[in-house]
């Protein structure tokens, strides 16, 4: 089972790749995790400086921006 | 003020590096890309040019204005700057687009870690230009750059340049007021930024950040993929889709706004509270400017308006810089990281490095440098 983190202190922006991810999880009906994670320290940890990020099992796969619904398909399916 | 536009618009993802795409299809794309790329550039340019013929044309002889009216002024001024800012605006931002594909903030970061805090104060003002930032990843980078190294000082002269110095800004500057004043703003926006920065790592004041910053370890996100011509392409190209795509609307506004201005107000009208021998309006407009939340796009018509009515270029450069540069959502964020006396040292070495900016542009000759409706008039 996957885990998808997405990191953000909960601008706008970063509630936007929530749900995107959250529908394309759901939409795929597949067996996955999504946590989000507001915690400055947490994202720093990560390695995340620009939010929204996306981390699929741990490794960051987007910083900086929204994802797209055909990218979080991608990054679960690989 | 009442543009109350999101700063976010300025944070596309620079994830364009993560972007997997399959070996084959990039070598068979890259070249028809770039092909395309080639002939939007000269449509582009094709069509800029027929902007001040079309604008008379539908003024004067489609909607039949008389020449020389209030009225007709201000429509052909409206439809033909339209069109222009937003296209340079488009061109403009779609190469910084490509540009910050290159200036990833984990790549700014090990550029900055590296350096003593000369080089780094001046690489961090100029990285703030094209690194992408948004003031709600204000914390998150500070703290990605305190924790990899980067001095107090340098870290907080890219905070001050990223957001005043942006393309958006130098963008509209050369399209309303022409070259010479987005020069003058580009390169005093970055001595205040670095200036200020420098100050304040020389005031020693590590320890008034908080004490967490220093105990967070920071991680590492990887090793990143160079992101390919078609990844740099398309990520312009979404930088386009965002920012113009959120700004247009402030633009058009404040243009009509300027378009009334010019058609309706008085020169010289607000000399005597802008202009050169009111002293206190440089701090007056700071103070107003500072806690003010708004973005370039929306500034820029009101500054250009302002400036044709008699305004001194210092007195409405501070303002400017005071808006767009800190505002009181940034510095509640910024009080999660440093303690009360450094937001209150850091709020005050800004402000006093604009008021200087201020006074210096009302002071130097250079109102002439005023080049309205610069281009291709």
């Amino acid at each position: 089972m996957k885990t998808i983190t997405v990191y953000g202190p909960g601008c706008m922006k970063c509630q936007k790749a929530e749900e995107i991810v959250k529908q394309t999880v759901e939409a795929m009906g597949i067996q996955a995790t999504v946590v989000k994670v507001s915690d400055v320290q947490k994202m720093v940890a990560a390695g995340v400086m620009s939010t929204p990020a996306v981390a699929v099992d741990g490794v960051i796969k987007l910083a900086g921006r929204i994802p797209k619904a055909d990218e979080v398909r991608e990054w679960i399916a690989s | 003020m009442a543009v109350a536009a999101q700063k976010c618009s300025c944070e596309v993802g620079q994830a364009a590096g993560k972007e997997g795409r399959g070996a084959a299809v990039r070598n068979d794309s890259t070249g028809r890309y770039v092909a395309a790329v080639g002939v939007a550039v000269v449509a582009w340019w094709l069509i800029y040019r027929q902007l001040v013929p079309v604008a008379a044309w539908a003024t004067y002889t489609m909607l039949g204005l008389e020449q020389g009216t209030h009225l007709a002024g201000a429509v052909e001024f409206f439809l033909f700057d339209t069109p222009k800012v937003l296209m340079l605006l488009t061109l403009i931002v779609f190469w910084v687009g490509v540009i910050r594909s290159f200036f990833t903030p984990e790549r700014t970061r090990r550029i900055l870690a590296g350096k003593g805090e000369s080089v780094g104060t001046v690489l961090a003002g100029l990285l703030g230009i094209v690194t992408p930032f948004c003031s709600c990843s204000a914390v998150p980078l500070f703290l990605g750059f305190v924790t990899a190294g980067v001095p107090l000082g340098v870290s907080l002269t890219f905070l001050i340049s990223a957001p005043m110095v942006n393309e958006v800004a130098l963008v509209l500057l050369y399209a309303m007021l022409g070259w010479k004043i987005a020069g003058i703003y580009l390169s005093t926006g970055l001595a205040v930024a670095m200036v200020s920065g420098w100050t304040i790592g020389h005031l020693h004041m590590e320890h008034h950040v908080e004490e967490w910053v220093y105990q967070t370890k920071a991680g590492d996100s990887g090793p990143e993929q160079r992101p390919d011509w078609v990844a740099r392409i398309n990520y312009g190209l979404e930088t386009v889709r965002e920012i113009v795509g959120k700004v247009w609307i402030y633009v058009i506004l404040g243009i009509a706004v300027g378009a009334g201005i010019h058609g309706y107000v008085p020169e010289n009208f607000l000399a005597g509270i802008m202009g050169k021998s009111a002293w206190w309006s440089v701090p007056l407009v700071v103070l107003i400017g500072v806690p003010m939340y708004s973005n370039a796009a929306g500034m820029i018509p009101v500054v250009e308006a302002l400036l044709a009515k008699g305004a001194a270029l210092g007195t409405v450069l501070a303002f400017m810089m005071a808006v767009i540069s800190i505002s009181t959502p940034e510095a509640i964020m910024l009080r999660r990281v440093l303690k009360p006396r450094l937001i209150g040292v850091f709020l005050g070495v800004v402000t006093v490095g604009i008021l200087i900016v201020g006074y210096l542009f009302n002071v130097l000759p250079l109102q002439d440098l005023v080049t309205r409706g610069h281009g291709l008039r």
